[in-house]
């Protein structure tokens, strides 16, 4: 298995303060006053591998953390604890100029395509910069080939190289920002929601794009999510998350065919289809609750129909069943 | 009367070099209660639709023609003080981007207890009561507590729901949401759609939902139009728009779902990208994209033509596989 891995994430977690007023603070605990410093448990313990060349599709509740563990993994924030490896390396506590060499290996593309360039740029300007950052010694022709031909591989006119971003559409600006990733020749890419802000034929476009990049340069990808049409066609497999912590993760056919965890099940019920007017997906129980205090034993026991006494106390394992990993007690005692 | 009817909606920018028309002879109703969705390519015009809508085209842009009857008013025709109490109040408005409502610096209740002072005559106990009631109807975890947060503390699926929650609590008889839910995952966009949807049917709001999610337009509206290059090329009801669409463009958009395709395969795109508003072509602006394109669409600009239920304005169109 290691060989065939290309990043590791164990155990972590990522707490953020929450600041607050020093009277805020203050609570009355027995009689007295205490000062109580509240924090975001955006990640509670996630472990997960990424395989080389595959494509690991993430979803989950809006808050749940996917975007904090994508920031963690290119090693934007520092965890609060547990590591991540980029091919057995520890990656998380690296200084700046040791994850140097890692930058260029990882690229990023975010969500929202109007504010990840730079306003002020050409496209010319937005493609040469990271090329010449991460390759010194290459000469000025060197690059401006390489931008000529990144540019063309996304589908963009070098033609248009010297207009700025508000000169181009939503879909065009987001093939700008994945020509900036592939631009130094990555390995892996991580996607925050690449292609959410797109109308269905631009997707259709971006996504082909991804697509070709991954037969052509054998590239790795995390791939973030809400939309879980796309997923079940652009992922090997899938990662569930709720609340902080990992719930299911199995191939994507397996899953969409025969989702095991409750949140999972209520998940792909909710996809919006075509001619279905109705709502007549489940509906979870209970208050969405907060990362601020974690509920006890599995994080979704409030919302869950199977939930029992043990799944009120203690916290579920990810365990493996041939090739799908869950994380469910009820599923362990093969309740459901 | 229509709650709202756009009449022959004309919206420019005037660049420095040239006058670019980022709208033309746009013209649709919304009665009340009724729940209309826009679809169309990026840059079709739906935000300049619905900004012009609010009157908040920013400059070079401005509403050249046309008119916007809204409860019988040319909003149009309106004052700046007078149009500020139509907005947030009887028309409420969820942008794509959560920030473009929130104030960074300024608490979530601080945001939406502004937004009731400005209109009602309220207590700052009731205000902060209904703001909280607000941010729990949009399932907000812990409303009191995000109640004095920032909105960089929030995920982006929070903020979105605060600003549908800051949409909601003047009770205003039309919202108007540009992408409300691409940002939220899809239990929670079910139950925030159930939520408009049972204040529309119940309280009769009226909704223009803008999204590239057609699964969402067929759940939640009535009628659909969608939009290619500044113009409504085809509206109809929702189902005979995904089902039993006329224009090819709108067979294009359909095709280019995922689910049209086995997974793991090439997508079906439409070939070509949209042209930029400085150079869209005579005739038909879907032209050189176009599979049944003729030589009448290369220099005639298409009419509407009525079938059915449907507007539709192509030289060829057809049902599908004819
Ligand atoms: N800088 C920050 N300070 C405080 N809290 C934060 C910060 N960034 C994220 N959080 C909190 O951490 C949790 C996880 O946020 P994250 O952005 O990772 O969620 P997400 O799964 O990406 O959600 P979405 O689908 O809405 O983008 C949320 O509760 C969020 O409010
Ligand atoms: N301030 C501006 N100056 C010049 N052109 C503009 C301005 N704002 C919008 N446009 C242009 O108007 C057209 C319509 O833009 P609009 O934002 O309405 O598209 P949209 O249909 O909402 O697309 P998306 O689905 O990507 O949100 C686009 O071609 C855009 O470039
Ligand atoms: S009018 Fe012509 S070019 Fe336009 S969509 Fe119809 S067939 Fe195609
Ligand atoms: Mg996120
Ligand atoms: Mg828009």
């Amino acid at each position: 298995m290691a060989g065939n891995r290309l990043i590791k994430v164990d155990n972590l977690y990522k707490e953020f303060p929450i600041h607050k007023g020093f009277l805020d603070q203050l609570v009355i605990e027995k009689g007295r006053f205490v000062r109580k410093h509240e924090s975001v448990k955006a990640l509670s313990g996630v472990k997960l591998e990424v395989l080389k060349g595959e494509s690991l599709c993430v979803v989950g509740e809006s808050g749940c953390g996917k975007s904090t563990l994508a920031r963690v993994v290119m090693g934007l924030i520092r965890p609060t604890q547990g590591e991540v490896l980029y091919q057995d390396q520890r990656i998380d506590n690296m200084g700046f100029n040791e994850l140097l060499p890692y930058r260029k290996k990882m690229q990023m593309i975010f969500q929202n395509p109007y504010a990840s360039l730079n306003p002020r740029m050409t496209v010319r300007q937005t493609l040469e910069e990271p090329i010449s950052f991460h390759n010194p010694r290459l000469s000025e022709a060197e690059v401006n080939e390489r931008v000529v031909g990144v540019t063309e591989s996304v589908g963009v006119d070098p033609a248009w190289s010297d207009r700025y971003p508000h000169e181009f559409s939503g879909g065009q600006r987001q093939r700008i920002s994945i020509a900036r990733a592939l631009a130094v020749d990555p390995e892996f890419i991580v996607a925050d929601e690449p292609i959410s802000a797109l109308d269905v034929s631009i997707q259709a476009q971006v996504l082909n794009l991804l697509m070709n990049a991954r037969e052509q340069r054998a590239l790795t990808y995390l791939f973030i999510t809400h939309d879980l049409a796309v997923v079940e066609h652009f992922g090997s497999r899938v990662a569930v998350m709720y609340l902080g912590t990992l719930c299911e993760l199995a191939p994507t056919k397996k899953l969409f065919a025969t989702p095991r965890h409750p949140y999972t099940q209520a998940l792909l019920s909710a996809i919006p289809k075509l001619n279905q007017s109705s709502s007549d997906y489940i509906k979870l129980k209970g208050e969405v609750p907060t990362p601020v205090n974690l509920p006890s034993g599995c994080v979704f026991h409030g919302r869950c129909v199977h939930a029992n006494e043990r799944c009120k106390q203690e916290i579920p394992e990810l365990k493996t069943y041939n090739d799908i990993s869950v994380a469910c007690h009820a599923v362990e005692e093969k309740r459901i | 009367m229509s709650l709202l009817e756009v009449k022959n909606l004309e919206v420019r920018f005037a660049m420095r070099k040239e006058e670019l028309v980022a709208l033309r002879d746009v013209s649709f109703k919304v009665e009340k209660g009724e729940r209309l969705g826009i679809v169309g390519e990026s840059g079709a015009g739906k935000s300049v639709a619905a900004f012009s809508i609010l009157n908040l085209i920013s400059k070079p842009g401005y509403i050249s023609a046309g008119e916007i009857i809204f409860e019988g008013q040319d909003l149009t025709k309106l004052s700046p003080q007078q149009m500020s109490q139509i907005r947030g109040n009887r028309i409420s408005m969820v942008f794509q981007d959560p920030m473009m409502t929130l104030n960074p610096v300024l608490t979530i209740g601080t945001q939406m207890t502004e937004a009731l002072h400005a209109h009602q005559d309220i207590s700052k106990e009731d205000a902060k009561q209904r703001a909280i009631e607000t941010l729990a109807q949009v399932h907000i975890p812990s409303a009191a507590t995000r109640f004095d947060q920032y909105p960089h503390e929030l995920s982006g699926g929070m903020r979105q729901r605060v600003v549908i929650a800051i949409a909601l609590i003047t009770k205003p008889p039309l919202i108007i949401a540009d992408e409300p839910t691409t940002a939220l995952d899809v239990t929670i966009q079910a139950e925030i759609m159930d939520l408009m949807m049972e204040l529309c049917r119940t309280s009769e709001v009226g909704l223009i939902l803008i999204t590239h999610d057609l699964g969402v337009i067929s759940q939640m509206t009535q009628r659909a139009i969608v939009m290619y290059a500044g113009r409504i090329v085809e509206e109809g009801d929702t189902k005979d728009i995904i089902n039993d669409a006329y224009h090819p463009y709108t067979h294009g958009l359909m095709d280019a779902l995922p689910q049209k395709t086995t997974p793991g395969q090439r997508l079906n795109q439409i070939k070509g990208v949209m042209p930029a508003l400085s150079s869209i072509p005579d005739g038909c602006a879907f032209n050189p994209r176009c599979p049944l394109v003729a030589d009448i669409c290369r220099t005639t600009i298409p009419d509407y033509s009525n079938i059915g239920s449907t507007r539709v304005a192509c030289h060829k169109a057809a049902p599908r596989g004819s």
